[in-house]
């Protein structure tokens, strides 16, 4: 007797947004990437469609970041240089580049201008060919000035702006409207407030297919049970017709993950069975990346070269589809 | 997963509607028509009533000047399945309702071949022509035999709204939890499960409260499975209580906007 496999039928889709532009869509990018489009809970091929494979990211930062010394033998010699960074980045796998302008942190000594910022993001679109996300400061009035100018200095590229969140959103969609760019809305582990945050945005005037979701999830460890859970509920609402719950959404594995202990420790400070650090550390990305991909990301950021080649790996391996 | 509000006020028997039924003028009918879209309606519902001279010319027209002023699709309600097919025919496009069809075979073989050609979706009475029964039995047993007329003449359940007769709570109070697991049953007849709906400001004639009753019920209903109601879609408080059943049966997901997001559909 066969044995019939049980099927959930859905009735939504996540909503597909584009990223990038190329010669002919009036940007200058080797490619676009699709994120979202899936009508199933993610790599069920059996009972809908994942027709966007899960896109990997990788940081940039504008000014030498904080971050373990295991970075050095492949970032070490561009540090300083976004452009450079930005390039390797490239070359290690990126789908797309996420740049984070920390250097225009008011806090800081030497805190960029916007027009440092816009230039930065000139120069890397330039020596680049993969879509770009923009990350200001994090500072509403300093976002505001920064992504403004980072709108008009990369006009026609489709780039995507953030980080939109509940008391710090209108410049930023003023800005990604004006230079019809996509926009990342962010809420702190919180379904409700990231649905009215897309509302918030959507009735500023912003299409929703410029709309794309960051939950905040946390990383191997430290909460991504929870953010598994948060992920599955938005993407239960969007199969099921939530039509302000069916957006992409990104997930911050690289800066999460790395932002524990256990990944950072030097051998001599390890625990019993930790193993040495430079595995540990790569491991600890690649299975914070490789939860969220099954939570529902639709592009993870990473960090560490080698753990995009194991995820990368596991997409190809996810993404053989497996209908009955 | 969605509730889909039918707008009553497009309807002959109202004052206004039906000076402007007998005089054919437009403004009284398109200005309903927009004022219910705004409120969310999912269906406006069109009765000529007792004014017309010519019930079908006036359905006709009536579909034509609120094409005009709304993209909502109609549900044509009459007993005249001509003059039905008539506005079906102005409006020319699918997704608009027939309102309605009873249990009946000779007026299932005129309505459900109907519906197929142009597209339209159905609301079926769970009654015949011996009446409205009072036990939720014999409306699910109506509702079987509707059920299985669609898959007859090939309506899909999707598009099939039954409604299992809400009556007056003054007159006939024992109905009201007879309806309420009629409700119930009939969501599990089928896969998909057809709609099931109700003419809800009946409940509530000559009562003292009627919005109070009309909206206690609903959500009542909505606790039951109701998908479909044929509401006054202009009662605020009414429309905010099913926003908020929907809300709270897990539907969709909440946010602080979620009344104003149930309006828009």
């Amino acid at each position: 007797m066969p044995v019939e496999i049980y099927k959930d039928k859905f009735t939504g889709t996540v909503r597909e947004v584009i990223l990038g532009a190329t010669k002919e869509q009036g940007g200058t990018r080797a490619y676009t990437v699709k994120l979202g489009g899936s009508s199933t809970l993610p790599f069920l091929f059996y009972e809908g469609e994942m027709p966007n494979r899960p896109v990997i990211a990788l940081e940039v930062w504008d000014i030498k970041p904080d971050w373990s010394s295991a970075f050095e033998p492949y970032y070490g010699d561009v540090w300083n240089d976004p452009v450079a960074w930005a390039k390797k980045a490239e070359k290690y796998g990126a789908d797309v580049i996420y740049l984070r302008l920390r250097g225009a942190d008011t806090e800081l000594e030497n805190s960029k201008s916007p027009a440092d910022c816009a230039k930065v993001v000139k120069d890397v679109l330039a020596a680049t060919g993969v879509p770009l996300m923009v990350e200001g400061p994090g500072q509403p009035e300093k976002d505001n000035d920064v992504l403004q100018a980072v709108a008009e200095a990369a006009a026609g590229e489709n780039i995507a702006l953030g980080v939109a969140e509940k008391d710090n959103y209108r410049g930023i969609a003023a800005a990604a409207m004006m230079g019809k760019h996509c926009i990342i809305g962010r809420s702190p582990v919180d379904i409700n407030i990231l649905k009215q945050l897309n509302i918030m945005i959507t009735e500023m005037g912003v299409p929703i297919d410029k709309v794309i979701n960051d939950p905040l999830t946390g990383g191997l460890g430290y909460g991504i049970e929870y953010s598994y859970s948060i992920m599955e509920r938005a993407r239960w609402g969007a199969l099921i017709g939530d039509k302000l719950m069916a957006l992409p959404v990104v997930c911050l594995a690289g800066p999460e993950a790395w932002r524990a202990k256990e990944p950072n420790a030097a051998n001599e400070d390890a625990g019993p069975g930790w193993g040495d650090q430079k595995d540990r550390g790569i491991m600890w990305e690649a299975m914070t990346a490789a939860a969220l991909l099954q939570a529902g990301g639709d592009l993870v950021l990473m960090r560490h070269p080698e753990a995009v080649k194991m995820v990368k790996k596991q997409i190809d391996v996810l993404m053989v589809p497996n209908k009955y | 997963m969605a509730f889909y509000m039918i707008g009553e006020r497009i309807n002959g028997m109202f004052k206004d509607i039906g000076e402007a039924v007998a005089k054919f003028d437009p403004k009284p009918i398109q200005d309903w028509a927009v004022k219910q879209t705004q409120a969310g309606a999912a269906y406006l519902d069109l009765n000529v009533g007792p004014t017309a001279a010519d019930r079908a010319k006036s359905m006709k027209w009536m579909a034509e000047i609120i094409s005009e002023v709304s993209d909502v699709p109609i549900a044509f309600d009459a007993t005249n399945y001509d003059a039905i097919e008539g506005g079906l025919q102005a409006v020319n496009k699918p997704g608009a309702l027939i309102n309605s069809c009873p249990n009946e075979r000779a007026k299932i073989e005129r309505v459900f071949p109907m519906a197929v050609k142009y597209g339209a979706g159905i609301v079926a009475l769970t009654m015949d022509k011996s009446g409205i029964p009072l036990s939720a039995d014999a409306r699910v047993a109506h509702a079987m035999e509707l059920v299985a007329a669609a898959d007859e003449f090939g309506v899909p359940t999707d598009s099939l709204f039954i409604d299992p007769l809400i009556l007056p709570c003054n007159v006939a109070q024992a109905h009201a939890p007879e309806v309420l697991e009629a409700i119930r049953q009939i969501r599990t007849l089928c896969d998909p499960a057809p709609h099931t709906t109700l003419g809800l400001s009946n409940v509530s004639q000559n009562t003292i409260d009627r919005s109070l009753v009309n909206r206690t019920y609903v959500v009542m209903a909505i606790c039951a499975g109701l998908d479909s109601a044929i509401i006054d879609v202009n009662d605020e408080t009414m429309v905010e209580s099913i926003a908020t059943a929907e809300m709270l049966l897990n539907k969709s997901i909440y946010c602080d906007s979620y009344v104003k997001v149930f309006r828009q559909r």
